[in-house]
This record gives structure tokens, sequence and C-alpha cells, in this order.
């Protein structure tokens, strides 16, 4: 687009002779169309926590507001209504806007460069789960700006419990961009995580066996299965509930012969292999952060490996444990109990090899290992409390109640959280070849840990004084006021270590001081290239010859020299390195799912009114979307080699055909 | 790659490029279909649960299925699958020609099968007085299989533009029209298989509503006059549309989309295996 910003080796115009206008490949690198046509993993992932961190902020704003409502009892800050939209909305947010999309940012951004790829498998096809990540989030949010009355934001709990989302009870479109927002959500995170899956399995440089895969990596794998295998079950329950409120079928609806209780049971087949997808990527960046600051490998690694691999397993075996209280009859009751005990055990696992690990190491106190060890300690008090739920009998006492608000922000912001915190500083040197300033970094650690903790840790005896979930005030004399405003004081304080946090890291990105390449002396190889890493990630493709493969490379470097030559060769006699050309497609498809799902939610169980446009819409998106695909696939998949020279700049490029 | 695609013997069992030796698409389509086993699963679960807690005076299916038909369409998709094989034969040993003749097949075939279920679900709300709000058993029924023709539809319309996409010609080739000639097939051939579906179900309806052939003949021309002359139109397009113009872009190299193609075609049959059995014949025992 931009002639000036196009760097001097990108000058292609057209391919084929034939080739008409339309389908030429979009050479911008830099600019709006730059970042709308990239394929490139790395802008890729870079966007990805951008979007993602966006509505970090705006969660934790709702957050905040939830909080300040509670301060004190019979407090008026919010309406009821506004409190269930704020708390459904947090809910939705944080897991799917917030958490997902940074995991997959570092998925995208950290595992080629991890496995030694120069891509993902389907460069074109990551974009478009970019994209469509994108659309999804714009429908769920998309009833802030409208009439509350007739619109309004999702507000029927993230969890949607039948038949409160029925037409009967929430007649407006809330609970329309609700569905409609998830399941964009839903073919964003299924197309992203085919894609890592296909990249991980077939992307590895010679040499890299499985079970020399980063831990990382193999998380990643473990989290792309669960999103594969569990996103369906939400998909058709979603599927079945527009049903419900659009076509007057009875899925969910008592007086047709419908049972709510199946809702519950799709729903949760889905929500707890999500609570692994949430938590699976931390675990894999906390097993890379570790090694590192502790100064020696991990220990136990197949067993940190097949813990994580039995996680995945047992994940699908306990949904029941969230309808204890539904009377599921005793033999059930037992059995979801024990798998639930069971599915402790490979944590715990865990836990003790990144205790091992720590044992007898040198250990640096950095920023990104203060924000590991927070995680060890604080998703260790989150699986304790967890256990406690295991045992049904108790569960029947803590279901809906603050206990359980309190044992998963302690797993999800203590867990999550925390780890993925830890990776933005962990890696930040790699992707912007910037370092963080320690004081400001440590800083906002503490003050996030002891502000999490404020916050946090007084709900465990709010609930188990009976304080129940999802009520938006209290009166003063149930013995909750003071705990409540302990709470409130933390919520703000962990309020302000995030702005700590994120404005250091602002400043950082901007201004930070440069380093040099492998800041923490790492031993994985995204550590082996330069900062910020080039278009092209490797100037040959490394051979891995250990399980900690850039440490082995740092210390047999004649042999790796001669080896990278003799490579270097063979691939420029195979005519250079093979970069895919940025496509416009993937983002034209989005935009049409994006129009079509707009049209769906205006949907009425009443259809005469404004069908038309309501149709229309709809039919519009879908031929957007068509020709999107249509062209995507008529475009071809061709690429452009890249010549180097000894620093690694690209000298040359020429265009080529590719099958 | 580029290299690979002078050579005249392609292992389509190995790809060197990947670390297993499994070409990406094939390992991408083969894990689409683990989640799309999810997707069925959920929706067959549905059904079962809500045939195992039937609501008080609903529907019984006995009265309402034909399994007369449904096996005919059963067997047709059957055969389609069958065709889909073939294709992907033909096309691994490079022979183009009978690689678009077996698409073709398939296409047909995917279309009765397609046409057999608008007649079905037509029959089931107007004949049997089964629609999808007022009663459990249509509420399931529709749904379930109503995506397995999403799927078989999406299916269908893959193949149209893998058959056209047949015709591309080869880089390097003068053709400067060839972009808006394979819009225009696409367009020709879609909308000329809708015509004969809707020509077909007309041809149908005629002669259930008019007793005497004679009569039904002339009822049938009556309404779907301007179809027909549609399909005609359509169809003289897409055979000047197909003339041989020269070498096409199309050849051994393109297996592997035919195959994953082929992969999906043959899950959705398996997926109406499953359901045959267990939404149809189950009734029977």
């Amino acid at each position: 687009m931009d002639a000036s910003a196009k760097t001097a080796y990108l000058t292609k115009e057209e391919l084929a002779p034939a080739k008409p206008k339309l389908l030429s490949h979009p050479s911008a690198k830099t600019g709006l169309m730059g970042w709308l046509t990239t394929v490139d993993h790395k802008k890729i992932g870079f966007l990805y926590g951008f979007f993602a961190l966006i509505f970090f902020l705006v969660g934790g704003f709702e957050a905040l507001l939830i909080r300040t409502q509670l301060m004190v009892p019979n407090n008026d800050v919010l309406t009821a209504q506004q409190y269930n939209t704020l708390f459904t909305m947090h809910g939705t947010t944080m897991i799917f806007l917030a958490v997902m999309p940074l995991s997959s940012a570092f998925f995208n951004f950290i595992m080629p460069l991890q496995i030694g790829a120069r891509d993902v498998a389907f460069p074109r096809l990551n974009a478009f789960s970019l994209w469509t990540f994108v659309a999804g989030a714009i429908i769920l949010n998309i009833g802030w700006f409208l009439p509350t009355a007739t619109h309004g934001a999702p507000d029927g709990g993230w969890f949607g419990y039948a038949p409160l989302t029925s037409k009967q009870f929430i007649p407006k479109h809330s609970i329309d961009y609700w569905v409609m927002g998830i399941q964009l959500l839903g073919v964003a995170s299924i197309a992203a995580s085919l894609n890592f899956i296909v990249t991980i399995i077939n992307l590895r440089a010679p040499g890299m066996t499985m079970m020399r895969l980063p831990v990382f990596v193999w998380m990643t794998l473990i989290t792309s299965f669960l999103i594969i295998l569990s996103f369906p079950a939400i998909t058709i329950a979603l599927v079945e509930l527009m049903m419900d409120r659009n076509f007057q079928t009875s899925f969910f609806e008592v007086s047709g012969g419908g049972m709510p209780i199946l809702w519950q049971h799709l729903f949760w087949v889905f929500g707890h292999p999500e609570v692994y997808i949430l938590i699976l990527p931390a675990m894999g960046i906390i097993s890379e952060i570790l090694p590192t600051f502790a100064r020696k490998p991990l220990f136990g690694y197949p067993i940190v490996v097949f813990s994580g691999a039995c996680i995945g397993f047992l994940g699908f075996a306990v949904w029941s444990h969230h309808m204890f209280t539904t009377g599921l009859g005793t033999v059930a009751t037992a059995a979801f109990s024990l798998a639930t005990m069971a599915i402790a055990v490979p944590t715990g696992v865990k836990i003790f090899n990144w205790i091992g690990t720590l044992w007898g190491g040198h250990i640096v106190m950095r920023t990104p290992m203060l924000f590991a060890l927070g995680f060890v300690w604080m998703f260790m008090m989150g699986g304790m409390s967890g256990i406690m739920h295991a045992a049904a009998p108790a569960d029947s006492q803590q279901q809906d109640s603050y206990f359980v608000i309190a044992h998963f922000h302690y797993v999800l912001i203590g867990g999550s959280i925390f780890a993925l915190l830890a990776g933005l500083h962990y890696w930040f040197p790699l992707m912007f070849g910037r370092k963080v300033s320690e004081f400001w970094g440590k800083l906002s650690f503490w003050v996030i840990f002891v502000g999490f903790n404020v916050t946090f840790f007084p709900m465990h005896f709010l609930g188990l004084n009976g304080m129940p979930r999802r009520t938006f005030t209290y009166d003063p004399n149930l013995g909750w006021n003071t705990a409540n405003f302990i709470a409130t004081m933390g919520s703000y304080v962990l309020g302000v270590g995030m702005f700590i946090y994120f404005a250091v890291l602002t400043y950082t990105f901007f201004k930070g001081e440069r380093v040099k390449k492998d800041y923490w002396d790492g031993r994985t190889l995204e550590w082996s290239i330069d900062n910020p890493p080039p278009e092209y990630n490797f100037r040959v493709i490394p051979t891995v010859h250990a399980r900690d493969g850039w440490w082995y490379e740092k210390h047999h470097r004649a042999e790796i020299e001669k080896e990278k030559s003799a490579h270097a060769q063979a691939e420029e006699e195979h005519g250079g390195i093979h970069m895919p050309f940025g496509s416009i497609w993937p983002f034209v498809t989005s935009v049409g799912l994006l129009v079509g799902a707009v049209g769906i939610t205006y949907f009425d169980s009443d259809w005469s009114p404004g069908i038309h446009a309501k149709l229309g819409v709809s039919l519009v998106g879908g031929g957007i979307m068509f020709i999107g695909i249509y062209f995507w696939s008529l475009e071809g998949n061709e690429g452009y080699h890249l010549h180097l020279d000894q620093d690694g700049r690209p000298i040359a490029d020429e265009p080529h055909a590719k099958h | 790659m580029s290299s690979h695609a002078a050579t005249a013997t392609i292992d389509h069992h190995h790809d060197p490029t990947t670390a297993t030796g499994i070409p990406n698409k094939k390992l991408l389509m083969w894990a689409f279909l683990a989640s799309d086993c999810m997707f069925f699963g959920t929706l067959i679960s549905t059904h079962l649960i809500y045939r195992l807690h039937p609501p008080a005076g609903g529907l019984d299916p006995k009265v309402i299925f034909s399994p007369e038909l449904t096996s005919f369409s059963t067997f047709i998709l059957l055969m389609s699958s069958l065709m889909m094989a073939l294709a992907v034969t033909a096309i691994q040993k490079g022979n183009v020609k009978s690689c678009r003749w077996s698409l073709l097949t398939t296409i047909f075939f995917g279309l009765i099968f397609l046409g057999c279920q608008v007649y079905e679900f037509n029959h089931f709300v107007h004949e049997k007085h089964m629609t999808i709000s007022n009663s459990l058993l249509g509420t399931t029924f529709y749904t379930l299989t109503g995506t397995h023709g999403c799927h078989v539809a999406i299916g269908v319309l893959w193949l149209t533009l893998m058959y056209v996409r047949s015709f591309k010609p080869a880089a390097g080739s003068t053709q400067r029209t060839w972009f808006s000639h394979q819009l225009l097939h696409a367009v020709a051939l879609l909308g000329g298989l809708l015509l004969v579906l809707k020509v077909t179900l007309g041809l149908v309806h005629a002669l259930q509503i008019e007793p005497a052939f004679g009569a039904a003949l002339g009822h049938f021309l009556k309404a779907e006059f301007l179809a027909l002359a549609g399909v005609l139109v359509a169809l003289g397009a897409c055979v000047w549309f197909s003339r041989p113009r020269g070498p096409v872009d199309f050849n051994v190299t393109h297996a592997i989309d035919v195959e994953s193609m082929g992969l999906y075609w043959h899950f959705v049959d398996i997926v109406w295996i499953v359901i045959f059995t267990v939404v149809y014949l189950l009734e029977y025992l």
C-alpha cells in the first residue's frame, strides 16, 4: 500500500503473468494494511496480546465496580440489573477475552520459536483465528452501546444456566450477543488450535523429538487438544439455546418436555476442560521460567509432561462436580468425587517437580521469577480449596458461596494471571529487545501479590459464613461487613498494582533499556535468535541435539558453527529461505462472520418485524465470508525466497510457486 | 516443494518436508474431524437422552419415519463415498479427466441425498405434522439431521469448487480471463445443480398431486418451465466452460487437496451411518 514503507527486498508485483489484480499478494509490511494482511506468527501473537490486555483492563474495571458495590451493606452504586450485567461480563471477558487470548499470544509468538520453525503450519488460518477472535469480542461487547431495555450487554451469568436464558426470562437481545459472541470465539479458538496441533507435530526442527519439546510447547499441544475436543459441546449447546430462543424448539424448555439440567451437563462438559485450557499454558510458562532462574534443568521432565497429559484426559471426566447439588444420584456423585480427587494427583506431582527444580538451584530473584514463585504458592492454595470441593458433602455447603469465588480466583489470578504476567516479563526482552526495570517490576509484583491476597483470602471466610455468589447487596446484620470491606480495599490495591505493572510495561515498550540477545541466559531455542526476532526467525533451521537445545549450542559452539554453515549452504542451494505472502482474505472472511453473526443476533421468536433486513444482513455476511474463503483458496499459497547477507539482512528475494 | 512437482512419482503417504512425514493438510483435516466428532457426539447424545426421557404424549417416531426412503438415500450417500475414493485415486495417478468425472458423480449423489432430505423434511412437516417446535422429537430430529445436511451441503459446495478449480490454467498461460471464468463456472454449476434439485422435487410433487401421469407431466412443465430452462442454460454454460483449453494447474501435486476433501466427505458419511442407526433403525428394534 504505502510504497515508501516497503522494505527494499519486497518489490514483487505480480506472480504468474495471468494473475488477476484482485489476487495479487499484498506486500505492505507496515501501516494498517501491513497489520491487516500479516501472516507472521509474531505479529499475530503481538495483536492477540494487545487485544487481550485491553480486555483484561476492561474486565478488571468491571471487577472493581463489583467490589465497590459490595464494599458496604445495602450499597446502591449499582442496580441489581447492572450488577448482573457486570458479573456476567467480568467472567466472560476474563475467560474468553483476556486469559485465553493472552495464552494464545504466547502460543503464537513463542511456540514456533521454541520448536525451531519459521512460522505456524497454516499462516493465513492463523490470521483468520485472530480476526475472528476480535469479531467475537466485538459482538460480546456490542450491547454496552445499545439501549438496555431491548439490548444491553449479556446478563445471564458466564454459565448462562437454562432456563434463565430463555425468551421468557430474558426476552432482550443481551443473551443473543452472548450466544453469537461465544460461537465466534469458539470458531477462532478451534481454528487456532488445529493450527497449533499441526505445527507442533509437523514443524519441529530436525532432532526436536517429542520428548525434547520444551514443556511450554507440550502444554500448548495439550491445551489445543482440549480446545478442539471441548468447544464443540458448548457450540452445540449454544446452537440449541439459539434454536430455543428463535425457533421455539424445546431443548431446555420444561413446557415442551425439555430438561434444563441438560444445559448444565453440556456447559460443564465444555466448562471443566476450559478450566484446564486456562491453567495448562500457565503451567507451561512456569516450567520454562523456574529452570532458567534456578540455573538447573527442569526436575523430572517426563513426569511433568505426562502429568500434564493426564490432567488433560481426566479434565473430561470431572465436569459433574460443578453439579453435586443438582441431585445426580449417589453413584454418579461418588464417581465424579473420586475423579476430581484423582485429578489433584498429577497437579500435585507438578508442584513437587517445580519444588524439585528449585531445590539446590542458584536461584536468581528477577521479576519473572518472583511472579513464578508467587504462582507456585498461590496456585497451590487454590488447589487446596479445590480439593475441598471434591468431597461432595462439603461441596454442598460451599456451592454458590464466596468460598467458591475465593477458590477459583486463587487458581485463575494466583495461577493463570500470575504465570501470564511472569511470561510477559520473561519474554519481553526477546519480543521487543528491551528490558523492564527490575525495581518497578518487583514493586508491581509485591503490590499485586498483597492486593490479591487481601482481596480474596477473606472471601474464604465470607463463603463459610454463608455469603452467596451473584447477590448484588447484603444486610448489615449478617456478619459479612468487615470481610467485604477488607476485600474491596484489597481489590483497589490489586488495581493499583496492575496499573503499575502495565504502566511500566508500556513505558518499557517505548523507552526501555535495550538488551542483547539471550538476556536471561536461557536454555530453549527462542533465545538463540536476535531480539526482536527477524521476520524469518532462524537464519538456519537449528538441529536439536539435546532437550535444552540452546544450552547445548552454547556449550558446543565449534560443532554447531560447522553444522550451521553447512545447513545454510544447503538451504541456499535449495533456493533460500521460504517465506509466505501476506493475505487480506482471512480478514475479509472474519468480517463476513462478524456481519453475519450481527444479523443473526437480531432474530427474534417473532419473525415478522424487520425479517428482510435481518435476513439480508445475515446473508450479506455469509456472502462476504464465502468470497473471503473462495479468494483465499484461489490466490494460492505461493511464497517467496529470502537470501540473507552475513549480518542476517535480506539481500534479494524471488517469488516461487509452492504447492 | 516446487522441485518435487516436476518429478513424476510422488509418495502420497509421505511428505519429506514435515517432521512426521504426514502432510500438514491431512493432519489438519484429521484433527478437525476429531473435533467434528464431538459436535455430532453432542447432538446425538441430546437426541438419545430425550429418547430415553420422552415427554408425555410425544410423537411416535415409527409412525413418522419412512425407512424405505432413508435406506435409499443412505445407499446413495455410501455410493458417493465410493466415487469420492475413486476421485482421490485418479488424481493420485495424475488422471485429471477421471478425477473430474468421479467428482461430478460424487456431487450428483450428494445432491440426491440432499434432495431426499428436503423431501423428507417437507413430508414430515406437512403430512406427518411433526415440526421443529411442536414436539421434542421434532426439536432433536430436525436439529441433528439438519446439521448433518448442512455438512453434506458444505461438502457438495467444496466438491463443486474443487471441480471448477481443476480447470485453472497452468502458470504461464496467456488466458487472462481464467479468473472470471472460474467464478462464472462455479456460479453456473452451483445454480444448475440447485435448479436440478428444484425441478426434481417439482416432478415428485406433481406426481403426488396428479394421479394421472399425463396430467402430472403437464402440471410439472407448467410449474417448472422457467427452472427447466435455467437448468439447460446453466448446464450448457458448464459444458462450454469445461471445454479443453490447454494445460491446467491441476495434477498429482493437488492430490492432497482432493484427499483432504475426501476425508471430510467420508467422515460425513460415517456420521450418517451412525445417525441412520441410532435415530431411525433403533426405533424398529
